[in-house]
């Protein structure tokens, strides 16, 4: 006799199947740790110590690990399944918190949650879930993960809550790591969380989502980049697209790509008094460069350290690309080119597109929502010059 | 699946005479600065309790002060001495290490000892220290520091001398005329009583600093309602350890045998302080890059209990101070399990625990 899958997708019962779920204290992964204990899992709590929290808060004398950790061990011990909590701040502030900087120092505007996703979770923690026996890790992300019938792979798709999907976040999971991992809420909305959140009687339930990155908590980054990188609030000049000068920055770090307010130089550039946008951040010269809307129109963006969850043919392969993560979806031809490089074209120029961040390609038409994988943007270029840079 | 406790530095499981005794105090109600027979009943645990905890020491009840632990204890000891040039170990505990934020370390060498000229060098360095910080036994390593010879160098200095004893008690003797200390702390949890008592023993016509106040409990040196139950606990373990201190034998052969195993288990194992002199129960083995928290979790899982460097209240994972100090870099310091068994430990246990560690050591490999 055969035994059937379980939730998880082995075949075994639950209490037989190890899975360590990294939780992070809050509402999502709470339930699902919850979740699987109550499927009967061999449930293995972990949470990740990332940064010294008492010194992000700047609070003296305040412990190291924030309420957070305190809440997914409190999920822990009244459920009842063991919970461990990593230091991994050395890694953290290798792999996620100095690229942060740097990131910022070298004119781009960066996402630290990827490059977390990326290392410190799908490379660190699963290495020690692996160490740990487990058959697989669980996370509170909300993507889904499916298997394909023809293949047997594992593949990613945009999670059912459009409004939660964090498949932006995660387009550089790759194939080996998305086989071990495992997404419980992918099907679901953030409420049907909510609500298990309840009917668990999960101390967390009424938790609000965060919003902020996590080592920055009062959403200040400029402090955080300016404690590691002080010459990040070196002043410089302000430069037009056509080369003069309009004024004086107050340092790189507090210009992004696309921003329009607190340039500090005044009303606009032509007689209706159209606003001046960022069009580009150069450290070396340690300038900023703004321009007209128009200039900031991109059709053609290069990628680079990309990861793909599938062949791309070499003719180029249509996608919807995303190019950050508040931002909708475009159709665009994706095409591969050498050193883990890939180009894609925009079918209709974007506004704003910033180096560091990602772009994540999704499957179109009939089958839309398949995560394709994406890379880091290095470069963009507009290639109908009809509109100048 | 059985659980396996080997973490008895961290707090020893308390032996069942102890807690029948403090079960049956703590149903007894009376607060012993009562003056009523009630009082008088809590009284008498108390002062059973300082008469077996002189006994240990070898010194008399009126040199024992009941404290709600070691640190409490130690805080104490040093509260005397703010304004004051102090000189601690590099590898005391956190108890000592930040009731004396200002003192100067005295570092120590690979074996885990006192490094006897740089001490010798800060006595010597003028103002003269009021006070010299060195623990008897390490938590971490279980090496014992030469006390005796230690003492002596700071009183010849003109300095007095503390010791936190606290994983000495049960383990080795504690005489504290012998060892010339002027003050001493100890646990009562650490040797198999409960947890939150503990005491100060302090040289006869010593004053010792007060840090709590409010009360004229302890003959005023410690103000505060007596935990009854707690100091009656901590005298029958006083007696118990002071009992048993020869049977002590069989966990050196335990932890011998453990250490004899993890070498050929593992040719890339260190065992720290392992050159130098130590009790018999502790083992901190270091398992080239292989995380202890990683070891901790696989062999948590499998049932056994150890530690590893300190954790802060929310259980993040720190590397040990001690480690470092005996010039581990941070890496293998964060590979470093300790292994602290005792009285109820058996040598079926050892051999799982060296099963399951096996595990991890050759998975590494």
């Amino acid at each position: 006799m055969t035994q059937e899958l379980n939730s998880l997708g082995f075949a075994k019962a639950p209490k037989d199947t190890r899975v360590v779920v990294a939780m992070s204290g809050g509402v999502d992964s709470s339930v699902t740790a919850a979740l699987l204990h109550e499927e009967g899992y061999d449930v293995v709590g972990v949470t990740l110590q990332l940064y010294d929290h008492g010194a992000a808060i700047e609070k003296k004398g305040a412990c190291c690990a924030g309420q957070d950790i305190y809440d997914a061990k409190r999920i822990a011990e009244e459920k009842g399944f063991p919970h461990y909590v990593l230091n991994y701040e050395d890694n953290f502030r290798e792999s996620v918190i100095d690229e942060f900087a740097d990131s910022y120092m070298n004119g781009q505007t960066p996402i630290p949650c990827v490059r977390c996703n990326q290392t410190v979770k799908f490379r660190d923690l699963l290495k020690v879930a692996q160490d740990l026996n487990a058959d697989c890790m669980a996370t509170g992300h909300y993507i889904k993960r499916d298997i394909n019938a023809e293949t047997g792979k594992a593949e990613l798709h945009r999670a059912q809550d459009t409004g939660k999907d964090q498949s932006y976040f995660l387009f550089a999971t790759t194939q080996e790591q998305l086989e071990f991992l495992r997404f419980p809420l992918g099907a679901w909305t953030k409420d049907v969380t909510r609500q298990h959140a309840e009917r668990l009687g999960l101390l967390v339930c009424n938790k609000p989502d965060s919003q902020d990155i996590c080592f920055v908590p009062n959403g200040d980054y400029a402090s955080i980049v300016k404690k590691i990188r002080p010459e990040a609030e070196k002043v410089g000049d302000i430069i037009h697209v056509d080369g003069h000068v309009l004024g004086q920055h107050k340092g790189v770090i507090h210009y992004t790509i696309g921003q329009r307010k607190g340039l500090g130089i005044g009303g606009g550039h032509n007689d209706n008094n159209d606003p001046y946008y960022v069009v580009r951040v150069d450290p070396t010269s340690n300038q900023v460069i703004v321009g007209p809307k128009e200039a900031l129109a991109r059709d053609l963006i290069i990628i680079n350290d990309c990861n793909w969850l599938r062949d791309i043919p070499a003719d180029g392969l249509d996608v919807d690309v995303k190019l950050r993560s508040v931002s909708k979806t475009s159709p665009a031809k994706l095409y591969l080119s050498n050193n883990g490089r890939a180009e894609i074209q925009l079918e209709t120029a974007q506004y704003g597109i910033s180096p560091g961040q990602a772009a994540v390609c999704y499957t179109t038409g009939e089958n839309a929502g398949r995560v394709i994988g994406g890379g880091w943007i290095i470069d963009s270029q507009n290639t109908n010059l009809k509109i100048a840079a | 699946m059985s659980l396996i406790y080997l973490d008895y530095n961290a707090t020893a499981p308390i032996k069942p005479e102890i807690l029948s005794l403090v079960t049956q105090v703590m149903g007894d109600v009376g607060n012993g600065s009562s003056v009523h027979r009630f009082g008088q009943r809590a009284r008498k645990y108390i002062e059973d309790a300082r008469n077996q905890m002189a006994q240990l020491c070898h010194v008399t009840p009126e040199q024992v002060i009941f404290t709600s632990g070691a640190t409490e204890s130690n805080n104490t000891v040093l509260s005397g001495y703010k304004d004051k040039r102090v000189l601690v170990s590099a590898i005391e505990h956190p108890a000592v290490l930040q009731s004396a934020p200002h003192a100067e370390m005295i570092p120590v060498t690979s074996d885990g000892l006192v490094d006897m000229e740089a001490y010798e060098a800060l006595l010597k360095q003028s103002p003269t220290p009021a006070i010299v910080s060195i623990m008897m036994v390490n938590s971490e390593t279980g090496v014992i520091q030469p006390i005796k010879k230690l003492a002596q160098m700071a009183h010849e200095a003109g300095a007095l001398f503390h010791t936190d004893a606290v994983q000495a008690a049960g383990r080795i003797d504690i005489d504290l005329n012998e060892l010339g200390v002027d003050f001493m702390c100890l646990s009562a949890h650490k040797m198999a009583g409960p947890q939150g008592v503990g005491a100060i023993i302090f040289k006869e016509g010593q004053d010792v600093p007060k840090l709590m106040q409010g009360g004229g409990q302890e003959k005023n040196c410690r103000a505060g309602t007596h935990n009854t139950a707690g100091i009656a606990g901590m005298g029958l373990a006083a007696k118990m350890a002071l009992e048993n201190i020869k049977s002590y034998e069989e966990t050196i052969k335990l932890r011998d045998h453990l250490e004899s195993e993890i070498h050929k288990i593992s040719n890339k194992a260190v065992i720290y302080g392992e050159n130098a002199p130590r009790v018999g129960n502790t083992c901190n083995v270091g398992l080239p890059d292989t995380p202890a928290q990683t070891q901790m979790m696989q062999l948590d899982l499998d049932g056994i209990a150890v530690s590893s460097g300190s954790a802060c209240s929310s259980g993040s994972f720190k590397p040990s101070h001690v480690l470092t100090a005996m010039g581990a870099s941070e890496a293998e310091a964060k590979s470093a399990l300790r292994i602290s068994i005792g009285w109820a430990t058996t040598a079926d246990e050892i051999d799982r625990f060296l099963e399951a560690w096996s595990k991890i050591a050759k998975a590494k490999n």
